[in-house]
């Protein structure tokens, strides 16, 4: 340990100012520091502080979503030997997967951490582990065929275009693991929709339709997998998205951990539950042929990318509402969009992407509607104390 | 009334090197006052180096309010004006005699003063400038007529002293001291105690004050957060605020007619061999009061409290307003891979740390590293955990950094003060210099405002 330490003192000096590797100093400041807690100490204010730092919030967040990936590559290469009839094992499931969803996350880590570095450089920053999480999250989201270049292309745009630009970590607006996603989305299309993609290789006379898809068409309630099948993932879709239940044992990690907002987890699930309830409720009223009214409530939670956008998208900090009270009504406005999407848009099965950045985009408006009304509430203790006085 | 309010969002840091209750007399070597204690004045020096002062001489005077000066805690010989950059002045010293002279301001009944008499009295002999205000956190004006006085007398910062232990037998001063303090206000006077405890407290046969109880984890018993509960800072309002040992000194003032600058003072901290309560005068040097009892190691010496002390060297002075040395141990070591071990000794109000296994009321040994490079304001909703305002922190502190005065005054600047911000500066993952941050909107608010 003393000997490493040695070496980056030894070497330190090249990466500084004035060294032959100036343009470098980012880079060698991200692999000191994640070698190394740095040594700087407090000079004023707060003498001691917390141990914790961004790497270790962003670190758990990683380990939450783990159990994901690998339940991921299992389920591709289940997903895989099932459309083929094929019976395989365990691990030659996990290994068809793996071969599938590693080159994706190097792929996004590569060309994402690499622009991270870039401008952290030029900004003369230290890198931000915020990429950390968002190059771990896109392999999750995408089908598992997606063509390399085009997670690279799409993770370029992410970081540039939904983060670098508006100044990097911390003042995006958009949540940058779901712009990568909607620029697949509307980029390529037929890559990213429709029933042939989600089950990587997919024999030909297998029907790869997922519960959304299928619901889309309005297929009958019993074509659809079984709500266990559904609710543990044993089920077609992108990557990390179909185990609702390895989903909530993460979820409940990150808000142990006090790392996730438990307030905008439960808002998005009672925003999506409720509205579910209702079309029940009137579906056989106003549209009587169209499933999915009909389908149970909850079917919608454990279906698609709902539970996923719930716990791991729509409680990005940067991108959520700030404030406690409007967590609540950016949660619950998500839930109610995704149903909303999903059920009344003839074009698209599933619509928790769309709702979280459409609520992306809003968060800041909800906030400041939430700050007013503490304002307001000065100014009015301000008046009755004028009042008072005269 | 004195119902029990109870404070929800706080945090108790429970460090090791609690102070022992018993007082030990220290003489020291050296007393200095130093200007930087008073935020927001400008010192005119009244003394030179090799000048005779008594205790209740004058040694500087604010050059914008030439009525608030600063008088001398001990009698003696001044040994050194001494300054840093720019010759900004940092500390007047004054080497003791062995036998204590004093400036005589005659001793008097409060109830028997006029209003005008007393602020005199308290500005002549240099003890005015312990009744700090909010809004702004500074000296009080004698101008001001203060809508309420507020005292908190207990402290729940990391290793803070007990008040009910320093100020006992002292009850009868302490009185005189709020009889004078009454004159000053046509309002309240609020005398915040511990709740939940259920004992009677030194304080709880004061007269002329209206006793509230306090109860919850740290800042429960900062004033400010007593301040915001109880009757929150208006625009245009003022209140004022002291501490206990304060208001004995204001009680000595008149009862003996001299500036008794006696205070105790609690030495604690991980590295102290053994913690325990000094008897000593504002400003003394710490040089004596360590002899002997630090433990080995290269350590920090704060004047205050571990989340709200200055740093000082091993024989700097203590603070003007602090009755808390804190020594701890300095962090400046490189630790691999520090960020991704288990943690088990790691205090963390966060649960990314094995040690919330532990329970609640272990103590822990912490440091003066940062624990963490400085990243941008990523994480919300992690400063109201440990701020108990009404007012939304992270947006009062964006509005700070990006100097918009109507944001910060809409958003509560007058209610705050940098101490009510030390929890949201020592849990914050972005590792931000918060404090520093908040003096400076409250200083740009002062300037806008005056």
């Amino acid at each position: 340990m003393n000997a490493i330490r040695n070496f980056v003192d030894k070497i330190k000096p090249n990466f500084q100012k004035g060294g032959r590797f100036e343009y470098l100093h980012s880079t060698f400041d991200a692999f000191e520091t994640f070698l190394f807690v740095p040594n700087k100490t407090t000079t004023s204010g707060s003498h001691i502080r917390d141990y914790i730092d961004m790497k270790r919030t962003m670190g758990w967040v990683v380990i939450a979503l783990v159990p994901l990936l690998l339940f991921g590559m299992w389920n591709v290469g289940y997903q895989h030997h099932l459309s083929h009839g094929v019976t395989a094992t365990l691990w030659e499931n996990f290994f068809f997967g793996a071969l599938k969803v590693l080159p994706i996350l190097i792929v996004s880590y590569v060309v994402g951490l690499g622009i991270e570095f870039m401008f952290a450089q030029i900004r003369g920053h230290e890198v931000n582990e915020g990429f950390l999480v968002s190059g771990f999250l896109i392999p999750l989201i995408v089908p598992p065929d997606t063509p390399l270049w085009m997670v690279a292309l799409a993770t370029a745009f992410a970081v540039i275009i939904g983060k670098e630009v508006f100044g990097g970590t911390g003042m995006n607006i958009l949540n940058p693991a779901l712009t990568a996603r909607a620029f697949l989305f509307f980029s390529y299309p037929q890559a990213m929709s429709g029933d042939k993609v989600w089950i990587a290789e997919k024999a030909d006379a297998y029907s790869g339709a997922t519960a959304l898809g299928k619901l889309l068409t309005n297929e009958p309630i019993e074509s659809l997998p079984s709500v266990s099948d559904m609710f543990f993932g044993l089920i077609p879709g992108s990557v990390g998205e179909t185990s609702t239940f390895l989903i909530l044992i993460g979820g409940l990690f990150l808000v142990i951990t006090g790392i996730g907002s438990w307030r905008i987890m439960l808002s998005v699930f009672a925003g999506g539950y409720g509205l579910a309830l209702l079309f029940n409720l009137i579906g056989p009223y106003v549209a009587p042929e169209n499933t999915y009214m009909a389908i149970p409530a909850y079917y919608h939670l454990i279906m698609g990318g709902f539970a996923f956008g719930a716990v791991f998208m729509a409680t990005d900090p940067v991108s959520a509402a700030q404030t406690n009270k409007g967590k609540w009504i950016y949660g619950v406005l998500i839930g109610v969009m995704a149903v909303l999407i999903r059920v009344l848009n003839p074009a698209y099965p599933e619509g928790m992407m769309l709702a979280i950045l459409l609520m992306n985009v809003f968060a800041p408006l909800i906030d400041y509607y939430v700050v007013q009304a503490n304002i307001k509430k000065r100014l009015k203790r301000f008046q009755k104390a004028q009042l008072a006085t005269t | 009334m004195s119902e029990i309010i109870t404070i929800k969002q706080g945090l108790d840091i429970n460090l090791l090197g609690e102070a022992e209750k018993v007082i030990q007399p220290v003489e020291s070597g050296l007393y200095a006052i130093k200007p930087p204690d008073f935020i927001g004045v400008f010192p005119k020096v009244l003394v030179q180096e090799g000048d005779r002062v008594k205790a209740g001489t004058s040694l500087f005077y604010d050059k914008y309010r030439e009525n608030i000066k600063l008088t001398s805690p001990v009698s003696g010989t001044v040994k050194e004006l001494r300054r840093g950059e720019k010759r900004v002045l940092l500390e007047i010293i004054i080497e003791p005699d062995v036998q204590q002279e004093y400036e005589e301001f005659g001793k008097a009944d409060p109830n028997r003063l006029s209003r005008e008499e007393i602020i005199e009295k308290l500005l002549s002999s240099g003890i005015w400038p312990v009744i700090r205000q909010r809004p702004y956190d500074v000296i009080a004006n004698p101008a001001d007529h203060p809508k309420a006085i507020f005292i908190s007398a207990f402290d729940t910062s990391p290793l803070a002293p007990d008040y009910d232990f320093v100020v006992n037998g002292k009850s009868e001063v302490f009185q005189t001291g709020i009889d004078a303090l009454k004159k000053l206000t046509k309002g309240i006077i609020h005398l915040n105690l511990k709740g939940g405890a259920g004992k009677s407290s030194v304080f709880s046969g004061i007269k002329n004050v209206q006793v509230n109880y306090f109860k919850g984890p740290h800042p429960a018993g900062n004033v400010g957060v007593q301040i915001n509960k109880l009757d929150p800072v208006n625009k245009g309002e003022v209140v004022w605020h002291l501490r206990p040992q304060e208001v004995i000194t204001i009680g000595r003032l008149f009862n003996e007619g001299r500036y008794n600058a006696e205070k105790i003072v609690a030495l604690t901290g991980s590295e102290v061999l053994k913690p325990t309560y000094i008897r000593t005068k504002v400003g003394a040097v710490i040089t004596e009061i360590i002899r002997d009892n630090i433990k080995e190691g290269k350590v920090r010496f704060i004047s205050g409290n571990p989340l709200t002390g200055t740093k000082i060297d091993k024989h700097g002075f203590i603070g003007f307003y602090d009755s808390q040395i804190t020594v701890l141990p300095e962090g400046d070591y490189h630790e691999m891979f520090g960020w991704a071990l288990p943690g088990f000794k790691k205090f963390s109000y966060s649960r990314t740390f094995f040690s919330w296994l532990h329970p609640k009321s272990r103590k822990y040994r912490l440091d003066t590293n940062f624990h963490g490079g400085r990243r941008a304001l990523v994480m919300t909703g992690e400063m109201e955990k440990v701020f108990p305002f009404d007012i939304y922190p992270m947006q009062l502190i964006k509005a700070i950094i990006t100097e918009d005065v109507e944001a910060m005054e809409n958003l509560g600047i007058y209610e705050v003060a940098e101490e009510d911000f030390a929890l949201v500066e020592y849990i914050d993952t972005s590792k931000t210099e918060i404090q520093s941050l908040v003096r400076k909107g409250l200083d740009l608010m002062r300037k806008e405002m005056s």
